[in-house]
């Protein structure tokens, strides 16, 4: 199985008055072709960060992202649009992420027009309609503008929007998390759809643990820039590792009398990821925390050939 | 003493009155709850849940906001009919709201002491001088989990959780009877979430204090609520003791629909079972029953007339399809 994108000890680090934001920090995953990996953290983690280098919408401070054989951050401009059909994102927001000012047809006819996909005016009418049939927005929306939606339908608009230059691989940041449930299902299903159809890689963000496990076959914790847990979907739910990946889980509230009699908790939040302290950047929140927790670099130990993590209970 | 109802709704209806159109955001809707209990009221968006907690607060924004008809308890006092200011003794003394976003309901140029001691100083009877208000303002912190020295600090250096906690602090300072939550844990994260609703439901345990949770996260209500109401359109579709909502067999099909939804972490499923469509327009509800146009299970009468409320002792279901005999739903 050839991998489509992976990354090697990539590294993003933001300058702030206070120190060096270490935002994504030596993560090293793999995406095959028609696969998903989730990447699951809570807000602050460098989930949305981790995204946008993985398509170059912000240059990696460190290390690389290879996609098809080839590291992204050497392209030049020319590359770089060539690059820009193969790998598209899906926003969070659709409420900000389109623009108010065109129309349903407009919207998704944009990325086509700038990449110069289509040739004339007739067959570029018919591709966005076909799109539009993809995604499940009807005609009659063809001609109508984003506020006359609502936010189901709005990202359609994104999803659509995504897929218009027919990419290999698609950055999914927090898709649903801005719609309602029964919208939401609506939108996963369209999701997972697609991806049988036109063999799609997906790396899906989001902080929502039943949704991820639902889409992904491979799953990444990722605790203040880290990757702390690394698995096969099933692995990582019926046998979670690190201490920070069982208290995720055990906190997701479940829609079944008697599923759970005390919540468990753990206390304390993400500390700031400005100039961390060496050592496991979960310690001072961890329930098994040891003085060699804060000393060194926390290694990633290889479990199974498909489950690694990074604490040091499995040293 | 367990079965006194703290508050009643009867057939409540409130409008919007806007530019265009008038907007029945409540049509209809019955609720009750008793002293010390907690009851979770469950929807989508623009399903009337926070428009609710705001009439009960009479809160409804001015001229635009119109209460049409029916009526709300509390204790026995209607509450629609008291003057403003008798209202405003029970705001903030006898009914607190806690609201959806922490980080937009506290004021970022005062500090967080001096906003807890303000809803003292307007709405306490018992916490009248200075220093009394500042040993409560200490108290309510070290309750939610925060250190009182922290008082002193801004909205801004606390981060989302400690505000909603600081929020909480606030609303429970005057010991109300009632906690109205709206969606207390929507902008947090998992396990932040699971502190606050650790923390709401400690301190309902210790202060006997009636809570109203609104959210549209059938997973919080199955782990806090002793009560459901599941609201479409306005108005209560389902609604009944918690066993009866998450147990039993006849449900309303949008309350199937709802938890089909869901991603369920202990099932594996191929595909979820989402519901069609969209919510109905507020403004231009459909004829019969509101949920007909997406519902699986559509017959011709639903198109036409309001369906009845079907009782099953608590259990309560606004469908026609068990309006019927049984072989009939079959």
């Amino acid at each position: 199985m050839s991998d489509l994108i992976y990354t090697k000890g990539l590294k993003k680090y933001f300058k702030t008055p206070r120190g060096m934001l270490h935002a994504v920090d030596d993560i090293n995953l793999t995406i095959p072709a028609g696969k998903t990996l989730g990447v699951v953290g809570e807000s602050g983690c460098g989930k949305s960060t981790l995204g946008r280098t993985m398509i170059r919408l912000i240059d990696a401070t460190e290390g690389s992202v290879m996609f098809e054989g080839k590291d992204i951050n050497t392209f030049n401009k020319k590359e770089m649009k060539e690059f820009c059909k193969e790998a598209q994102m899906i926003f969070q927001d659709p409420y900000s992420s389109i623009n108010p000012r065109m129309s349903v047809a407009q919207l998704i006819a944009e990325p086509m027009i700038v990449c110069k996909t289509v040739s004339g005016k007739k067959e570029l009418e018919e591709r966005v309609k076909q799109l539009m049939d993809t995604v499940g927005l009807a005609p009659r929306f063809y001609y109508s503008y984003p506020h006359e939606l609502d936010g189901g339908r709005r990202q359609r608009i994104g999803v659509a929007r995504a897929l218009a230059l027919d990419p290999k691989f698609v950055v999914c940041d927090e898709p649903v998390s801005a719609l309602d449930v029964s919208i939401q299902a609506q939108i996963l299903n369209l999701l997972m759809d697609l991806q049988d159809q036109h063999q799609l890689a997906y790396m899906f963000i989001t902080h929502d643990l039943s949704v991820v496990k639902h889409i992904s076959h491979r799953i990444m914790v990722m605790y203040l820039g880290e990757c702390i847990e690394y698995a096969e979907t099933d692995e990582l739910y019926e046998n979670p590792l690190h201490p920070y990946t069982k208290a995720l889980l055990n906190a997701i509230p479940i829609p079944q009398l008697g599923a759970k009699k005390n919540i468990e908790t753990i206390s304390g939040e993400l500390k700031s990821p400005i100039e961390p302290a060496p050592g496991c950047r979960f310690a001072p929140r961890c329930p098994y925390a040891k003085p060699e927790c804060m000393n060194e670099k926390i290694r990633e130990i290889q479990i199974t050939p498909t489950h690694k993590v990074a604490c040091t209970l499995y040293y | 003493m367990a079965n006194e109802k703290l508050l009643e709704i009867k057939d409540l209806h409130v409008v919007y009155h806007t530019d265009e159109d008038d907007v029945y955001a409540v049509n209809d809707l019955t609720l009750s709850l008793d002293k010390g209990q907690t009851l979770g009221l469950v929807g989508e968006t623009g399903a009337g849940k926070t428009t609710t907690c705001l009439s009960i607060l009479r809160l409804l924004p001015d001229k635009i906001g119109e209460v049409t008809g029916g009526s709300i308890r509390f204790n026995g006092k209607d509450i629609l009919g008291i003057s403003e200011e008798e209202m405003r003794d029970i705001r903030g003394q006898e009914i607190a709201m806690i609201f959806q976003d922490p980080m937009s309901s506290l004021n970022p140029v005062y500090t967080v002491g001096y906003q807890i001691a303000e809803a003292l100083k307007y709405h306490s009877t018992e916490y009248k001088t200075e220093q009394e208000i500042e040993k409560r303002v200490e108290e309510m912190l070290a309750l939610v989990g925060i250190t009182p020295e922290r008082k002193n600090d801004y909205p801004h250096q606390f981060s989302g959780g400690m505000k909603q906690r600081v929020v909480i602090a606030m609303a429970l300072a005057c010991d109300p009877k009632l906690l109205l939550a709206d969606e207390p844990t929507t902008a947090l994260d998992v396990t932040i979430q699971a502190q606050v609703l650790k923390l709401i439901n400690e301190l309902k345990d210790k202060l006997k204090t009636a809570v109203v949770l609104v959210t549209h996260d059938l997973g919080i209500v199955a782990e806090t609520c002793d009560s459901v109401a599941v609201m479409y359109a306005g108005t209560v579709i389902e609604g009944g003791p918690i066993e009866t909502i998450f147990g039993g067999e006849n449900h309303h099909p949008y309350t199937v629909g709802l938890f089909g939804s869901i991603p369920n972490l202990k099932v594996k499923t191929k595909r979820l079972s989402p519901i069609e469509g969209l919510m109905p327009d507020p403004a231009d509800l459909p004829k019969g029953c509101a949920f007909s146009p997406r519902c699986p299970k559509c017959m011709d009468i639903c198109r036409t007339t309001e369906p009845p409320k079907v009782f099953e002792g608590e259990h309560m279901i606004k469908c026609h399809l068990f309006n019927m005999n049984k072989e009939v739903e079959a």
